[in-house]
């Protein structure tokens, strides 16, 4: 679904000696079955942005699209739960969502909410468990006697269950081993185009959003700071650094070889190897003229 | 967070209210309380009025933030005054509503009642608009000091009320994660039947409770990783000290109670 914000401002206990600005000027569409990174410094206002995606949050002045629902300061009545259906979020830290008193109720929680059939409800439980790397033996484990990994990925089985057109995600891996973060990473990339999902991930990681997105929104003090492709964007590493970002390494990597030694490799997600061969035959192919 | 709710809401400021030693706060409170169920004449009302709004007014908190956090205070003040006035059947007959005669004793109750509530809630809310918890816990651990001598435990006391204010904050914040996580996953705590929307707090109370046990557990734990082990020999980071502050704010509050007592009838 087409997501789109349009001069959004979101204040925090407006009228209040709280009042807190979170978001302001916010402008940007995303075409529907993108994949979407929001980077930016802690407290520039990323959580608050994504939870306008399922109408947790109510712009303060603006309008919020998403497919054809529109949320907006002065209109009434949106269609929340219908809106929440098809937007799945996954929170950071998910597993403080569980509950229930086995694996198996808790991914059933969502999709019953939705009023989705039993058997349907039962199918939905065992692809999602799969999706998330955990075997089926588990349904009837209580979700509190898993480890720290585990209880992340049924937390998120329990959003896929929903199955959602929109998967909104707010640095899913944060805490997890890299093992554990490249796998989920590469099982929500898998999803993404499985399921024709437009995506929304917020993540600290550089290297995610080069390596998964097709998009990136940088934002700052609750602004857009810029926006682009993430290879565009990243190629600004002065303005980058001014906001507290750093670059990926291996663009900066590919930065510094065409500086310094005058070598140009467009970055096209080649593997560390594939990177290395090209660098070493330039290299050679330099020596030898 | 919630934005509707002052009581026990802290407001950072630099105004001499919150600069005062906050034993001097707690005291001038204890009696301005005690005070306030002395005055019966129009002139220790309006005493004690306008100490309490110039004491808020010296805050720099807007009235209007204090007004409206009141709200579900203001109901009980105006239950209060209308109950006096229809119930109390002294003075003279002003006039009638509906044949329900109102007397002139009445009125003067059902005001001087609601403006006592009114009164104590302003000040006593005015003590946690401009203390920080961490002070009142240790006002209250100073001036129950008295007490050690009977081995009453003051040190433990103000320990655990100090750690119960610090998480309420904190556990607000879970609770409005959770539940918007679980509202992510369709569930509805506003509408519905009520059985509904009370099975709907389950999802956010379990989760509540696991993770408040979790940081009981940790803070347990840091805490006997750093030696902590009890009052005994524990000095302070701050310790309270009374200036010259405190003692014209003392001072000019003696002088106000004196007045109520000059005025009273
Ligand atoms: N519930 C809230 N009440 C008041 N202020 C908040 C609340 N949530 C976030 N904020 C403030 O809004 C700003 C943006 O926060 P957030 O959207 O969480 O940023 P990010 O996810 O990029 O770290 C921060 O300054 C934060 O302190
Ligand atoms: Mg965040």
């Amino acid at each position: 679904m087409e997501i789109s914000f349009d001069d959004v401002k979101y204040i925090y206990q407006p009228n209040s000696p709280f009042e807190h600005r979170a978001i302001d000027n916010l402008s940007f569409t995303i075409p529907s079955g993108s994949f979407v990174a929001v980077i930016g410094h802690t407290g520039s206002g990323k959580s608050t942005m994504i939870q306008h995606l399922n109408g947790l949050l109510i712009p303060t002045h603006g309008e919020v699209r998403v497919g054809d629902f529109s949320l907006k300061a002065d209109r009434k009545k949106t269609n929340l739960k219908a809106l929440r259906e098809q937007v799945g979020v996954v929170f950071q830290y998910p597993e403080h969502q569980l509950f229930e008193e086995t694996i198996q109720k808790d991914i059933a929680f969502g999709p019953s909410n939705f009023g989705v059939s039993e058997e349907e409800i039962q199918r939905r439980i065992h692809s999602s468990l799969q999706a998330v790397g955990l075997s089926s033996d588990m349904l009837e484990r209580s979700p509190f006697d898993l480890s720290g990994g585990q209880m992340r990925r049924v937390a998120i089985a329990g959003v896929l269950a929903m199955e959602p057109n929109v998967l909104v995600l707010d640095e899913p891996t944060a805490g997890l081993d890299p093992k554990g973060q490249r796998e989920i990473m590469d099982m929500f990339h898998d999803l993404h185009e499985d399921k024709g999902l437009t995506t929304v991930l917020v993540t600290h990681s550089m290297e995610d959003a080069l390596a998964y997105a097709d998009y990136c929104i940088v934002m700052d003090h609750g602004e857009m700071y810029m926006q682009g492709k993430p290879l565009e964007v990243f190629r600004q590493k002065e303005a980058l650094n001014a906001v507290g970002l750093e670059v990926p390494e291996i663009i900066e990597l590919l930065a510094k070889l065409e500086a310094e030694l005058d070598i140009s490799i467009p970055y096209e997600k080649q593997s560390l190897q594939e990177l290395a061969t090209l660098i070493n035959s330039k290299l050679k192919g330099g020596a030898s003229t | 967070m919630n934005s509707s709710m002052v009581i026990g809401q802290y407001v950072p400021g630099k105004s001499i209210v919150h600069e005062l030693d906050p034993r001097t706060k707690i005291s001038i409170i204890f009696f301005f309380v005690i005070i306030v169920f002395f005055a019966n004449s129009f002139m220790s009302y309006l005493l004690l009025t306008l100490f309490a709004v110039g004491s808020v007014f010296i805050t720099r908190i807007p009235l209007s933030f204090i007004v409206k956090g009141l709200k579900p205070v203001w109901f009980i003040i105006i239950f209060t005054f209308f109950l006096h006035v229809f119930m109390t059947k002294e003075g003279n007959i002003l006039f009638t509503i509906f044949s329900y005669p109102i007397y002139s004793g009445a009125l003067i109750q059902g005001i001087s009642i609601s403006l006592r509530f009114f009164l104590l809630i302003l000040v006593t809310s005015m003590l946690t608009l401009t203390t920080t918890p961490i002070s009142i816990t240790d006002a209250i651990e100073s001036l129950l000091d008295p007490l050690k001598k009977l081995r009453f435990p003051v040190h433990e006391l103000a320990l655990m009320m100090s750690i119960s204010l610090r998480f309420i904050p904190t556990l607000m914040q879970e609770t409005e994660k959770i539940s918007k996580a679980q509202a992510s996953r369709g569930v509805d705590f506003r509408s519905g039947p009520i059985k509904e929307r009370m099975k709907a707090i389950v999802p956010l109370l379990v989760p509540l409770f696991v993770s408040a046990f979790k940081r009981a557990e940790e803070l347990a734990m840091a805490m006997e990783a750093r030696g902590y082990q009890g009052g005994e020999g524990r000095t302070k980071l701050r310790e309270l000290v009374l200036t010259k502050k405190d003692y014209y704010v003392i001072a000019f509050f003696i002088l106000v109670i004196t007045g109520v007592f000059l005025t009273r009838q």
